[in-house]
């Protein structure tokens, strides 16, 4: 297509400042951090010294790494397993739980679901700080309390305690991905369901057969969208966890621990060097993702 | 203080750290450690006299950061600030009140754009031994020997003892710590009074007594897992050092190897885990200091370990008839090296002069002025907090808990027990011997599981190269 005259100074003119913004605050930050992963700044002086792979070598010998690594990847697998299950269940039923239709009030329960969703983190977790209070005076522990069963230490116990903060991400995360599955849903040609219908398909044969095939796309993207997340998780571990990633280290994520080691341990050289880890990890998994999982396109 | 006031990071927060260093680079081309470096000349002097002893130019602009915490700012912008401006009507004052210095420093700090004197606390303070190793720090010898203002003699000696080498690294004084605090156990006389129970003086004593407090249905003892872990581990060092002594103490500050394993820190640990399997509720590890704090004040736990800033911070919670007491840490044996009484009391909430302000030596003048008498006692009347500026607060009414650890510190006398100064040093094992405090104390490990690996941690920062160490000996 042949652009108008003026068309690329138009374009450019738009462009400019987001690319301007994205590279001052995202490329070049990044940039940084490669650079300084091989040195060993402190994060005040201005002449970094070079200490070449030593930052890696250290990090592949590093408990704590690891340790944020494992919780990676329990949060990988658990994080859009449960968000994706939830969501595409309370979706369909919103949408085609009548046959073409959504159950009755689904517009309603749409809005309640997406709830969350406005709330920012430090809300959230402040919120949950109420709901997880390990004494009765916790809402969870409140209710326990009431039929007689003792106050559960939802975050103070180290087997429990990273079960409960994925509780919140999926919690937070459910309402998005049912309005997003809402959407790919009403893209369904109508024609295709009542056909369905018509040979007699049964709800759960529908949405395996049917809804899902013909989804795909979306839940690839919501996939990544989910795996992402489960890379951050900073907000929630550092409001919510007792002493930030613990208890015993049971539930630290790598952006905490980088935040650690640059603002409390002063080390930026390392903690650079693990957000390089950070970064391979997270590109390393996009990539997968969308390989694995690319399908042939269903056209209707 | 660091002590008083943990906060929780907000994802927000920490990225506005981040964005800060990157504005701070300034042009693209430029990185997060400043493009240019201006050399070390530590600001322009004027005239030195008797009066100026540093020779501060007398309309030189003056930039003061304080950390807004439990101590609050009112005794900066009410008294010091004031003081000096008397003494220099000409030099205008910045004064820039801050929780989080950090995030707000360390981007100056790299940019080479420093202000003259802060208050370098709070949970997001500095690290002073890594401002130190890079040269950011002026050394303070030249404050404690000049003249103390108002008084006869130099400013080194109209202070408590301990004062000055409060403030050591690598040797000489580059912090200057300013509030004297007396840490124990801390508890509503009233209550104790009305329930006549007295503190106890051996762990066999704390023993009944927690029980029967117990039995009155109030939570007997309780620490902040959850943000304030490091309470708790100063009663276990506190207690391991009347065990055996101050030295265990500098033994660990200097990484000495196999004084966590030791006696004396075994027995300690051994001790405050049998009170912990007892008597401390499982709910208080997932707790804020805030919370258990309030708790207290409510009348539902006994026992708080603290420092003597708690009387001040939960000012506001605390309801009338609520009267702070300090008991020292109880003893474990006949054979302990201190006798029952010995507290631990310490200079502790350091300010600091960057080597490369403009103004360095109104930065050393400012600091003189927080060390005279008039400005300690003014400290005193807006926090309510001792300095260590000897008698500075002498006729003051003091408020129940000060009045307290203050008779505590008569009754210590020469029994004095040091501060730990790894936490200053050494923030990646002091961050690690919290979590192990917390397992340790709510029985997911034991005393001796807990030595064990404390020694290796502090064992694996003794062999880290990239860690700057530091020793002192006394």
């Amino acid at each position: 297509m042949k652009m108008p005259r003026g068309g690329a100074r138009f374009v450019i003119g738009f462009l400019a400042l987001p690319v301007l913004l994205y590279v001052v605050f995202v490329i070049a930050p990044y940039l940084q951090a490669f650079y300084l992963a091989f040195t060993d700044w402190r994060g005040v002086s201005s002449t970094p010294r070079f200490s070449g792979f030593d930052n890696f070598t250290r990090l592949l010998a590093d408990p704590t790494f690891w340790a944020a690594v494992g919780h990676h990847v329990i949060l990988l697998l658990a994080l859009p397993l449960i968000t994706l299950a939830i969501a595409l269940f309370f979706a369909f039923l919103l949408n085609m739980g009548a046959g073409t239709k959504g159950v009755r009030g689904s517009k309603f329960y749409q809005a309640v679901f997406f709830f969350p969703q406005v709330l920012a983190v430090a809300v959230i977790g402040v919120l949950f700080q109420a709901v997880y209070r390990p004494d009765k005076g916790g809402v969870l522990n409140g209710l326990l309390d009431l039929v007689g069963i003792a106050p559960i230490g939802w975050l103070t116990q180290p087997r429990l305690a990273l079960w409960s903060l994925i509780a919140v991400l999926v919690w937070q995360a459910v309402g998005f991905y049912v309005v997003l599955f809402a959407a790919g849903m009403a893209n369904i040609p109508k024609e295709v369901v009542e056909a369905a219908e018509l040979d007699g398909c049964s709800r759960s044969r529908m949405f395996f057969q049917v809804t899902l095939p013909l989804l795909w796309d979306t839940v690839q993207v919501a996939w990544v969208y989910l795996g992402i997340a489960a890379f951050d998780g900073f907000a929630l571990v550092a409001t919510l966890s007792v002493d930030r990633g613990g208890p015993d280290g049971s539930t630290t994520v790598l952006p905490l621990e980088i935040w650690r080691t640059a603002f409390t341990y002063s080390k930026f050289g390392y903690a650079s060097a693990m957000g390089v880890a950070l970064f391979v990890l997270s590109l390393t998994f996009a990539v997968l993702t969308l390989r694995v999982t690319r399908r042939e396109r269903i056209e209707y | 203080m660091s002590a008083a006031l943990p906060q929780n990071p907000s994802r927000r927060s920490v990225l506005k750290g981040i964005g800060m260093a990157a504005l701070a680079a300034g042009p693209l081309s430029a990185c997060a450690f400043g493009s240019s470096d201006t050399p070390a000349t530590g600001g322009a002097t004027g005239e030195k006299s008797t009066t100026n002893p540093f020779g501060v130019v007398a309309n030189a602009p003056l930039e003061v950061v304080i950390f807004k915490g439990g101590l609050g700012d009112a005794y900066a912008t009410e008294v010091h600030e004031p003081l000096y401006k008397k003494a220099f009507p000409q030099a205008e004052i910045k004064h820039v009140p801050t929780q989080q210095i950090a995030q707000t420093l360390q981007p100056r700090f790299a940019g080479g754009n420093v202000p003259d004197m802060i208050a370098n606390s709070g949970s997001d303070m500095m690290d002073n031994g890594a401002l130190q190793g890079e040269g950011q720090l002026l050394d303070l010898t030249a404050l404690y020997d000049a003249p103390a203002i108002g008084g006869s003699g130099s400013v080194r000696d109209s202070l408590l003892p301990g004062s000055v080498e409060a403030g050591f690294i690598a040797g000489k004084p580059y912090m200057m710590k300013y509030i004297y605090t007396v840490y124990g156990l801390w508890y509503d006389s009233a209550l104790f009074a009305k329930n006549s129970w007295a503190p106890p003086t051996t762990f066999a004593e704390f023993d009944t007594l927690l029980g029967k407090i117990k039995a009155a249905g109030i939570a007997p003892y309780a620490y902040a897992g959850k943000n304030a872990a490091y309470y708790q581990y100063w009663m276990i060092a506190v207690t391991a050092a009347q065990i055996g002594g101050n030295q265990v103490l500098i033994d660990m500050d200097n990484l000495k190897e196999g004084v966590w394993t030791s006696d004396p820190v075994r027995q300690a640990a051994e001790a405050w885990a049998s009170i912990g399997k007892k008597y401390l509720d499982p709910s208080f590890e997932g707790l804020t200091h805030t919370e258990v704090q309030t708790s207290q004040n409510q009348g539902k736990v006994g026992f708080y370990p603290s420092g003597s800033w708690l009387e001040n911070e939960q000012k506001e919670q605390t309801p009338a008839g609520f009267q702070y007491a300090l008991a020292p840490t109880p003893s474990v044996g006949s054979s302990d090296k201190l006798p029952y009484g010995a507290v631990r009391a310490a200079a502790g909430e350091s300010y600091i002069v960057p080597s490369k302000a403009k103004n360095s030596a109104g930065g050393l003048e400012y600091l003189r002025v927080m060390l005279s008498k008039e400005g300690a006692r003014g400290f005193t009347e807006k926090t309510g907090i001792i300095t260590v500026v000897k008698g500075a607060a002498d006729g003051l009414k003091l408020s129940p808990g000060t009045q307290s650890s203050n008779e505590a510190l008569k009754k210590a006398g020469d029994n004095i027990i040091t501060y730990n100064l790894f936490e200053d040093w050494y923030k990646e094992f002091e961050t690690d011997l919290r979590s192990k405090t917390n397992a340790l104390m709510f029985g997911r490990s034991s005393a001796e599981q807990f030595c064990k690996d404390v020694q290796a941690k502090a064992d694996a920062i003794k062999a880290d190269s990239s860690i700057t160490k530091q020793s002192r000996t006394s």
